[in-house]
């Protein structure tokens, strides 16, 4: 049966993860690498690399991490966060990311979602939609949830599901950081909408939480930062509470 | 050295890392001609089957006469579906022909509706046979990384099988001739087991 997947989220600034990371006996927490190989030994299924800054030297900085990251893990890699053209893409696939992530970019220039998904398959084609309740719908926003979009989420995820996004990763903005839980009628009226995978983010704050989305809000994954931050909420701790409550998941 | 063959079906990025991280020394052929330097070959790629439009007569041909000439052959992915006679997903290609049989797409059934196609993700092998190599050492209901929309049938070749809606050939292995539906380089230690083994049968 197809497990459930747990992904953890790096926020990475300058080459070093930002995100208030504190795991114990992690001396140097800010690394990425060490970071990864961390959750890599507690069985996170998948990783995605978030590129909070937009400078050219930050750029760069970030091709050196991902090859960090990518040279002793062998699972999937996402990176997102400053994709905004073909030739960020390529440098982010050259460097070993296995997916790219868009965001702004897709909403400004849907046709890049195409390009990357001819060039490099659509399977390493995440397009991740930033979504807040307005009334009765789900309205998508651009530019790290600063400029509305003028778009209905479940609109914009088939849209982007035919021009050839092999995966949607939707974040729901009002419960960003605020640990309440995942948005489960929202992510359920997307993921029911397409074939393609939906990766679930925004309001991770206990083990039930993520049950919830699995079976109300209907996830084919979910994403989280800093629930993992604490110590007993291990990616493992995480993994058998799943499996308690007969969800798939591998461990 | 092993061949990777390159036909521009995805990127060669992660499977030229795992290989070299369990020891295997790797070339990509510019030619069909350069694979009389290889000890083994390994055809990777993701995608539509359309792609393998690229491995034409000659390629074919060469890849054909290396396993002929005792040169063990694996297929990744896409790559294992060339390995067939041909793909519902392009029925005017052939496939390589070394195993019997033609892919199919994933229909998961109705009452399973919550099942989606593309099958993205980590999901478990059910071992079939343990008299083979390149399972070897792999437990079973282990977990690997799959993303793809056609599957190959099971037939007597399938050493373990995996369940999306329906069950489907996930390794097979036919003499010196070896697939995997899954992604090995993306498949933690297990996928690197993969690996270990068919360098090893290389060697």
């Amino acid at each position: 049966m197809l497990s459930k997947r747990i992904i953890a989220c790096l926020d990475v600034r300058d080459g070093q993860v930002v995100k208030g990371v504190n795991f114990e006996g992690l001396r140097n927490a800010g690394e990425p690498a060490a970071l990864a190989r961390r959750y890599n030994s507690e069985g996170i299924d998948e990783l995605i690399i978030l590129d909070i800054t937009a400078t050219l030297e930050a750029r760069r900085a970030l091709a050196d991490t991902i090859r960090a990251v990518a040279r002793e893990l062998f699972i999937p890699l996402a990176v997102g966060g400053g994709v905004r053209s073909e030739a960020d893409a390529e440098a982010a696939v050259d460097a070993g990311a296995d997916k790219v992530s868009l965001n702004t970019a897709a909403l400004a220039n849907p046709e890049l979602i195409t390009t990357l998904a001819t060039r490099y398959g659509s399977q390493a084609v995440i397009v991740a939609i930033d979504a807040k309740r307005e009334g009765d719908r789900f309205a998508v926003y651009a530019r790290s949830g600063k400029a509305a979009a003028n778009r209905d989420a479940v609109d914009w995820a088939r849209e982007a599901e035919a021009r050839g996004a092999g995966e949607i990763l939707l974040t729901s903005i009002d419960r960003d950081g605020t640990k309440a839980g995942f948005d489960c009628p929202m992510t359920a009226a997307v993921s029911s909408a397409v074939s393609i995978p939906l990766i679930a983010s925004g309001g991770a704050g206990g083990l039930d939480h993520f049950a919830d989305v699995f079976t109300v809000g209907r996830a084919d994954a979910a994403l989280a930062a800093s629930i993992f931050h604490f110590a007993e909420t291990s990616v493992r701790a995480l993994k058998e509470h799943l499996r308690r409550c007969n969800i798939p998941v591998r461990l | 050295m092993i061949a990777l063959i390159d036909y521009h079906a995805g990127n060669l990025t992660s499977v030229k890392k795992a290989l070299v991280a369990v020891g295997a020394q790797v070339f990509v052929p510019a030619a069909p001609e350069d694979l009389s330097d290889a000890a083994a070959m390994i055809v990777p790629g993701v995608g539509h089957f359309h792609a393998t439009r690229a491995l034409d007569a000659r390629w074919r041909d060469a890849i054909l006469a290396s396993v002929q000439a005792g040169r063990p052959l694996l297929g990744i992915c896409l790559g294992m579906q060339w390995l067939y006679e041909s793909s519902e997903e392009s029925p005017e290609l052939r496939g390589a022909g070394l195993l019997p049989g033609r892919c199919v797409r994933l229909r998961p059934m109705p009452e399973a509706a919550m099942l989606k196609v593309p099958h993205v993700g980590w999901n478990s092998l059910s071992l079939r046979r343990t008299d083979g190599w390149i399972a070897d050492g792999v437990p079973d209901e282990s977990q690997v990384y799959f993303t793809h929309s056609y599957a190959a049938p099971v037939t007597g070749d399938a050493m373990a099988i995996t369940v999306h809606g329906e069950p489907f050939a996930a390794i097979v292995e036919r003499g010196i001739t070896a697939g995997v539906q899954f992604h090995p380089e993306k498949s933690g230690e297990i996928g690197l087991q993969i690996l270990r083994n068919f360098v090893r049968r290389a060697a």
